[in-house]
């Protein structure tokens, strides 16, 4: 049966509608972060402002140290994703191509921390880092991701299973050393897993927030998150600056997304398989 | 020749290193994964037990005893606590139905093969998905504010009342789950996408053969096939929405009257309010047993996969 017209029109518009319940939340945003006092407060509402008032983005990045609030995000958000690459790729390349003694349990104790969900460690932490003098500094948000993710761990291991052992071999043949092999072999291979694991790691650390919350109680510590949330105290009076730093926090996931989308997309539905 | 020679060279260089170096085939895997095994100890495993002990502790600034079940018995007469954990089966009830049912339909939409701008509106539904909760949760907090908000707005335009959005018990609970099938209907919308591309179209020239219309085709093999799929989505959401805690956090803060109370939000209350960690703990335990009993309970209802 072949798709008729009024079937593609009742597609479209069905799809329409809901791009605009998806997308319209940015349109108000962007619209009313560009809006004088007098207009975003006007009822019944104007929709676009008569001039655009640029310097809105401006003056709401200063009424709170949002300089400071952004470079304590981009910190944790690189230093996890360092450690997140480092981590996953090591212990993904050890599991994946060699043998050893207790590995099958080793395996399962990594797998089993999927499971647990981060309720139950929350707690134990706090007081973990409490105990290091590490409340209130950035470490507790970025040290943990030095352990990698069960999850990625998994992912590039299955990735790296499928990979002929020759490969080592022969560079253990040329004399070549384990960590060489590793390095100068396996790495470059797996810079496509990486790159996924990458995305979605920063994707994942830069909207954090009950991490921030729970461990960050200083301003000049604060993320992008906390300092947004920060805003909701003072609630209806805020509203342009409340749009604009929402929309200034939105812009480096939108740039990742766009450079890696098609990893983004491939990554998630890899998840079914 | 000079290839030869190169490799040679670069044998003995090695060689030497080798022997140098602490690094055999044997003991080599243990330097690549017992950092990370160290930080599981430190990061995982050791707060895992410690937790479970801290739930049959009372803590007092550094000083903890133990209380036996004084914590579970005081979870269990605690009528917030019940609240809570309504409040959440209620949410995961209406919300992961819905916006599972939102992100098929636009997959299935989406994949109807002689569609123009696709790109776009896998774009336009995915970007929530790559916003923050905390900035999505705000955005919506002011659309939905019952004087000034812009849906109340729209909806006088149609004559109706202006709704009490964020501050009434029920309408509390819409927010939070308009703010929520918003934030993850597209990307549960590409794990559907993937799993319709993952169908054999052979199925469906052979269905279209024996005559099978669209919708029966649909029923017959599109929603069978898609079957792992759908458990994947449905025990994934369902545990994110024991979990749930950023949107009704920043919306209403769990209110009004407790009832945008997540189990989360009682536990972060607890323990980061109140500093009362061992009942957090024990609220803790709790959530995990659900969680597990839940997603047991979905997997066997579905049949082994």
């Amino acid at each position: 049966m072949r798709i008729t017209k009024s079937h593609k029109i009742i597609v479209y518009s069905i799809l329409v509608i809901l791009s605009l319940y998806f997308l319209f939340p940015f349109a108000w945003a962007l619209i009313t972060a560009l809006k004088t006092e007098g207009e975003a407060f006007s009822f019944p509402p104007t929709f676009l402002p008569d001039v655009p008032q640029f310097g809105n983005f401006i003056e709401a990045w200063k009424s709170q140290p949002f300089g400071t609030y952004f470079m304590n995000s981009v910190i944790v958000t690189v230093m996890t994703t360092i450690g997140q690459i480092i981590s996953c790729s090591l212990v993904a390349y050890g599991f994946a191509r060699y043998d050893f003694k207790y590995k099958n349990i080793l395996f399962i104790l990594l797998l089993s921390t999927m499971m647990i969900p981060w309720d139950v460690t929350m707690i134990p932490l706090y007081m973990e880092f409490n105990l290091f003098g590490w409340i209130n500094t950035l470490k507790p948000l970025i040290v943990p991701a030095f352990f990698g993710s069960a999850y990625n761990i998994f992912l590039l291991r299955q990735f790296l299973m499928n990979i002929p052992k020759d490969l080592e071999s022969a560079a253990r043949i040329d004399g070549a050393n384990e960590f060489q092999i590793f390095y100068k072999i396996f790495l470059p291979i797996m810079k496509g897993p990486l790159t996924l694991i990458a995305v979605l790691n920063i994707l994942l650390v830069w909207n954090d927030y009950l991490g921030p919350l729970i461990y960050l109680n200083d301003q000049s510590k604060y993320t992008m998150a906390l300092g947004l949330a920060s805003f909701k105290g003072v609630h209806e009076l805020q509203i342009i600056p409340i749009m604009a730093m929402t929309l200034v926090m939105i812009i480096p996931p939108v740039i990742v997304f766009a450079f890696a989308q098609k990893y983004i997309v491939e990554g998630v539905s890899g998840s079914i398989k | 020749m000079e290839q030869t020679e190169k490799v040679v060279n670069a044998n003995t260089s090695f060689r030497v290193k080798t022997r140098r170096g602490l690094l055999t085939p044997k003991n080599v895997p243990y330097f690549f994964i017992g950092p990370a095994f160290l930080l599981i100890m430190i990061f995982t495993v050791y707060p895992v037990i410690s937790s479970f002990i801290l739930s049959f502790q009372e803590v007092r600034g550094v000083e903890k005893s133990f209380v036996g079940l004084a914590n579970y018995t005081r979870l269990f007469q605690d009528p917030i606590f019940y609240k809570s954990l309504l409040n959440t089966f209620q949410i995961l009830i209406v919300q992961v139905p819905i916006m599972l049912l939102l992100s098929l339909l636009i997959a299935v939409g989406l994949h109807s093969s002689m569609l123009k701008g696709k790109a776009f509106f896998r774009i336009s539904y995915f970007m929530p998905a790559i916003t923050a909760l905390v900035a999505a949760s705000i955005v919506f907090m002011i659309l939905l504010d019952e004087n000034f908000g812009l849906v109340n707005y729209f909806l006088s335009l149609f004559g109706v009342n202006s709704i009490p959005w964020l501050t009434t018990p029920f309408w509390a609970k819409v927010s939070v789950i308009l703010v929520m099938t918003w934030r993850w209907a597209g990307y549960n919308m590409v794990i559907f996408l993937a799993g319709l591309q993952n169908i054999p179209s052979d199925l469906y020239e052979a269905a279209s053969i024996d005559g099978a219309s669209k919708v029966k085709q649909f029923f017959m093999i599109t929603i069978p096939q898609l079957k792992p799929v759908f458990i994947f989505t449905v025990v994934m959401s369902t545990i994110g929405t024991l979990q749930l805690f950023d949107e009704p956090f920043i919306l209403t803060g769990g209110g009004p009257n407790n009832a945008t109370m997540t189990i989360t939000v009682y536990l972060y209350q607890a323990g980061f309010k109140f500093f009362d960690f061992g009942y957090a703990s024990a609220i803790a335990y709790v959530l995990v047993i659900i969680t597990a009993i839940i997603s047991w309970i979905q997997m066997k209802l579905v049949g082994d996969e």
